[in-house]
């Protein structure tokens, strides 16, 4: 009897150091998560004086980095924090829908129609454009180079080749819809696939497998010296991705910015901003064209 | 909370109407735990009961590292996969990677260090003279062991059903080694993720509902188990 007494005291000093390894292990990540996560470090240092803004925005605008340009630009003319929630254009969009955030930056032209016209925006205002680019194994199995688009998504689609897509609803993913409706819709194939991912996940995985894709060139841009692909398809006309800023409408919410949300899509199409935008450059190229730019005096 | 309600009643309509979708992404995130947890079953068990009863240097360290193991982050395991599987990887001429059996693997590197660490500590909370009792009766170590493993079976119970639930519900290795593939590698966590990520939440509840009736199940095994062995 006694031993046993002995036995469990012993196992459960020896729990002790597993359980103090696995705190701090815990303690640890948490440590971690907090230093990475640049909003709740603004929080802690100064409470904003005009608020909070929330915006909804694409995975590539923030992956190209172009909002860590521009967003400390306008956080300190307006004394305000800027949350960034970086989804899908489709989900942006959702959480305009349920008030969720007071500004959303996407790209889905049709996608953008319907949610003004279901009055949940009261502003719309195109500020920039880039290109999406086809992207594929240097080798380029289906032949694609130089082709047009269309004429290259139905060469993969016939000849059963890989081919990527992010399936999320986004606003590449809504282009490429786009381009198989003008085909008569798309018939999925085995190598045909959906990843419900953002570009970056997407893109990454299409090089593993050496698969097509179609990618936006920020997106490219950054992540060109970690793939092997190589840009099949570019600079068509029928590949340009406009963005636009829309205010979400204060009049079904409560709690939003509206004044403030305004002021951001004011800020985007101002002449200072619009420059800033030309200017901005990865590894030498220019991203993104502004559409807002007064010609040059 | 409309949408949670929307969410469950969705859950519902989904399972009803037999959505493709949902059941093959339901179907395969059972039958990859259940392997996983099976296959580490066989390692972890012997691998626990030993520490548990034999002694030799560095057993402790081992007892610890094991029970560390069962804090490493889900993202971590996947991304060690990732590396290992990748094009330019080691094992990347296996083409585990966007594949099941790659999912398969990191799920078991998952369960592992759980099923050693509650395996251990089944066997060695039990009555020291239990195996003391079989030692006088003149018993082989085989035998031995076997008894002592069959004394320890709702630990050991215990310890697949926890592997089995963490496999289950954990998203970081199926998205990043599974990478989320329609028809092919979407499972239950990362078609919620997806879903989510697409804007079309009230699917994404009905998945994680799914989900969470799953664990639910194995939560009432698992204190069922829990049940017989305070009665004993």
């Amino acid at each position: 009897m006694r031993g046993a007494l002995v036995w469990h005291r012993l196992a459960r000093a020896r729990c002790l150091p597993g359980a103090a390894l696995c705190f701090l292990t815990i303690v640890g990540s948490q440590g971690c998560v907090a230093e990475n996560d640049p909003s709740s470090v603004t929080a802690s240092v100064e409470p904003p004086k005009a608020g909070v803004l929330r915006l909804a925005t694409t995975t590539s605008t923030r992956d190209s980095g172009l909002l860590d340009v521009l967003v400390p630009g306008f956080e300190s003319q307006q004394g305000c924090r800027v949350d960034v929630i970086a989804v899908g254009t489709g989900a942006a969009l959702r959480l305009g829908e349920a008030g969720d955030v007071d500004v959303l930056v996407v790209h889905a032209r049709n996608a953008e129609r319907a949610f003004m016209a279901a009055k949940y925006g009261t502003r719309h205002e195109e500020f920039m454009f880039n290109h999406f680019l086809l992207v594929g194994p240097a080798s380029d199995p289906a032949k694609i180079h130089a082709l047009e688009p269309a004429a290259a998504f139905a060469r993969i689609a016939t000849g059963k080749h890989v081919y990527f897509s992010r399936g999320d609803d986004s606003g590449t993913h809504k282009r490429e819809l786009q381009i198989w409706e003008q085909l008569g819709g798309l018939v999925e194939w085995v190598d045909y696939c959906e990843v419900g991912q953002g570009m970056g996940p997407t893109l990454m995985m299409a090089d593993e497998k050496q698969g097509y894709t179609l990618v936006d060139m920020g997106t490219y841009l950054k992540f060109k010296e970690k793939i092997a692909l190589v840009p099949l398809v570019e600079e068509a006309n029928s590949l340009r991705n406009p963005y636009a800023a829309l205010v979400v409408n204060a009049a079904r919410h409560d709690k939003l910015n509206a004044a403030l949300a305004g002021a951001f899509v004011d800020f985007l199409i101002s002449q200072p901003t619009q420059r800033q935008i030309a200017d901005f450059r990865i590894s030498g190229r220019a991203l993104f064209t502004p559409t807002r730019l007064d010609a040059a005096p | 909370m409309e949408l949670l309600w929307d969410g469950l009643t969705g859950a519902l309509q989904l399972l009803l109407e037999r959505d493709t979708l949902v059941l093959r992404a339901a179907w395969r995130s059972l039958w990859i735990s259940g392997l996983a947890v099976a296959l580490a079953g066989c390692g972890g068990i012997p691998v626990g009961f030993l520490l548990a009863q034999t002694r030799f240097i560095g057993r402790s360290v081992c007892v610890v590292l094991f029970r560390a193991g069962m804090s490493i982050p889900t993202v971590l395991i996947g991304l060690v996969c990732y590396a290992l599987f990748s094009r330019r990887g080691p094992l990347g001429g296996l083409d585990l990677l966007y594949t099941q059996w790659g999912i398969l693997v990191g799920e078991c590197a998952l369960a592992v260090p759980i099923i050693v660490t509650w395996t251990h500590r089944a066997v060695g909370g039990l009555d020291p003279r239990a195996a003391e009792t079989v030692w006088t009766m003149g018993a082989g170590p085989l035998r031995r062991w076997w008894v002592l493993i069959s004394e320890a079976r709702v630990g050991i119970a215990l310890a697949l059903l926890t592997a089995f639930a963490r496999c289950l519900t954990e998203l970081g290795i199926a998205m990043m080694v599974g990478g989320n593939v329609k028809y092919r590698t979407r499972t239950l966590t990362t078609a919620t993720a997806v879903e989510t990520a697409r804007g079309e939440f009230d699917r994404g509840v009905a998945m994680s509902t799914i989900l969470f009736l799953v664990a639910l199940l194995v939560t009432v095994l698992h204190a069922w188990c829990n049940r017989g062995k305070r009665e004993r």
